[in-house]
């Protein structure tokens, strides 16, 4: 099913004021899409994802689902469409009285059907979870990665043709945030689930999501595809997002060897090149410092895994004063490497 | 040791028999009669009490400004009525409203007739137990159910007493205990029980080993309500006693 976010703006009144959470956000998730929503936090994510399925009413604007506006709906309308629409949540939100198995039943039973019908579907779901042996324990007993599955195996039970995930690996550590993601990927491919993703991490995005929305004060500034935006970012939030990124696979030396980097250079010119898997055959940057003969310095040089294809990703320093900053900027470019000033890793 | 005690032993003394013997002949029956009396009286108006209590704090709870169907109107009069009975003392409350009890009951003294003030001082004690109980259950296990359609009706149901059970189990015995404590107040007005055998013998006729005698089955009524109550919600609880698999 797809998602159409229309102008929606949201605005709560509490005792200091009113807080504008959400401004004429439109978004279009097309049916069986990855679609991240990415932003820093009170950026209104959680907002924008729970207004997909009207836990949060717009103040304004419309959501279709499926061409169906929410806000058309009575309130047992609005029950049956949210059992098609799955969500899951950073602190997991399971019943901490209930097993596992019972867990996964929850819906089920809201539904109505009866427990061994349930109990049935349920065994199937954390079979595909991978979590069949732990049918029996509770909650308690299980590690936050397990916890989530379960959650997904929850909110599957119904059936849903859209899972909205609200910062659902944040809670998790990097390994683990991996298999979730890998998890969820295997299920938009098997049930063809259009999934929303809510993160503050552009590794997330990066690994999983086909679209991605960036969101700063409430209002939508990027949006795009993910290996475009990753690319070629746009806005300032876009580019401190990428740079914000030491996902598991990035350096984590980066932050300080990039310092040292800069007592010796320290010009300020730094720029940012990326480059897909297969034009990592020439020797650009050898190239590069033999044909200018002037030396540049590596701050950080990375491949990321950005929805399945390896992108290389260079920072650069240029030497101090060099007056063949511009010239190098297009050799690159002739290269067909992706180019733009990064003054901001400098930072 | 009072008076009666020591008359009883030399009477003993003389027959032969051991003190306690005589002592229990005579004031055996009474006092069980008097055991029976407080439980009786205990459960009847914590079963009541919970009866009315436990949907008024279901109520509170739901109407509440940030509960699952906020209403100012219907929250602020349960509200009202629930400080209004707390603050009444209960001994006041008791003799206050007599006149109804007897309507109701066809008596205003004796053990069943105590039971009504009982429960009517027990229910907005209770709600307000069960409304913080069920304020304590995580705000997103509920968003969760919410998400998956569930209703208000099924979100308490499924949700809330469910999850919120263990504290509901402990409270229920805080609440038992505070009403076997009234129950023995309630002696001042002929209500039965052991309040009433100590107010009758202990206090009106100096018998004081009749005293100490009740206010340590009392004690241990309370002790054993404690215990049970503790037991039963530590052996339910699927956070800390998570090995126990079904």
């Amino acid at each position: 099913m797809d998602i159409l976010v229309e102008n929606v703006s949201k605005t709560f009144v509490t005792k200091d004021g009113t807080v504008e959470a959400l401004k004429h956000v439109t978004i279009d998730i097309p049916s069986g899409d990855i679609y991240g929503i990415i932003g820093m936090s009170g950026a209104g994510k959680s907002t924008l994802v729970r207004c997909m399925n009207y836990l949060e009413v717009p103040s304004e604007g419309r959501v279709l689902i499926a061409g169906r506006p929410l806000g058309s709906l009575t309130e047992s309308e609005l029950r049956a469409q949210r059992q098609d629409i799955g969500m899951i949540f950073q602190h997991f939100n399971l019943l901490m009285q209930k097993s596992v198995l019972e867990n996964v039943c929850f819906p089920l039973y809201i539904q109505g059907k009866k427990k061994a019908e349930a109990r049935a579907k349920a065994e199937e779901l954390l079979e595909i979870v991978g979590l069949s042996e732990k049918k029996k324990a509770y909650p308690a007993q299980l590690s936050g990665g397990q916890k989530q599955r379960v959650a997904i195996a929850r909110a599957l039970a119904s059936d849903p043709k859209i899972l909205l995930c609200d910062e659902a690996t944040s809670a998790l550590d990097p390994q683990t945030t991996s298999s979730i993601l890998e998890l969820l990927k295997d299920i938009n491919a098997r049930f063809g689930i259009t999934i929303v993703i809510i993160t503050h991490q552009m590794a997330v995005v990066r690994e999983i999501c086909r679209h991605v929305a960036i969101l700063k004060d409430g209002s939508v500034v990027e949006e795009g595809e993910v290996a475009e935006i990753f690319s070629h970012p746009k806005t300032d939030v876009a580019k401190e997002l990428i740079r914000k990124d030491t996902g598991s696979d990035a350096l984590a030396l980066s932050g300080s060897s990039a310092k040292n980097a800069q007592a010796e250079i320290h010009s300020g010119n730094i720029i940012r090149i990326v480059y897909s898997e297969n034009s990592a055959f020439e020797p650009v940057i050898s190239n590069l410092v033999l044909t200018f003969g002037e030396p540049v310095n590596i701050l950080k040089a990375d491949t990321k895994n950005v929805g399945g294809v390896a992108k290389g990703e260079i920072i650069l320093e240029l030497m101090n004063g060099s007056q063949n900053a511009e010239a190098i900027k297009n050799y690159l470019r002739e290269r067909n490497l992706a180019v733009e000033e990064a003054p901001y890793y400098g930072e | 040791m009072g008076n009666d005690f020591l008359l009883l032993t030399a009477e003993a003394a003389a027959e032969g028999g051991s003190a306690f013997a005589a002592w229990w002949a005579r004031y055996g029956s009474m006092l069980l009669e008097g055991i029976w009396g407080t439980l009786y009286m205990t459960v009847a108006s914590t079963f009541l009490g919970y009866l009315f209590g436990l949907p008024m704090g279901v109520i509170l709870t739901i109407t509440d400004k940030d509960g699952l169907k906020p209403n100012a109107a219907v929250y602020k009069v349960l509200d009202i009525i629930a400080n209004i009975v707390r603050s009444v003392p209960f001994l006041i409350l008791l003799i206050l409203i007599r006149p109804f009890t007897k309507v109701l009951v066809g008596q205003s003294y004796g053990t069943t007739a105590v039971i009504v003030p009982l429960t009517i001082a027990a229910v907005p004690f209770i709600a307000r137990m069960v409304e913080s109980s069920l304020k304590e259950v995580d705000a997103g296990v509920i968003e969760a159910a919410r998400s998956m359609g569930a209703s208000t009706f099924q979100i308490v149901w499924k949700v809330l007493l469910v999850e919120g059970r263990i504290s509901l189990i402990v409270n229920a015995t805080i609440a038992m205990g505070t009403i076997l404590g009234y129950s023995a107040m309630a002696g001042a007005v002929g209500g039965g029980g052991l309040g009433d055998i100590a107010i009758r013998y202990g206090y009106k006729r100096y018998q004081f080993d009749i005293m100490i005698v009740t206010v340590a089955l009392l004690i241990a009524l309370f002790q054993i309500m404690q215990t049970v109550g503790m037991f039963i919600a530590g052996s339910l609880d699927r956070r800390k006693n998570a090995s126990t698999t079904e």
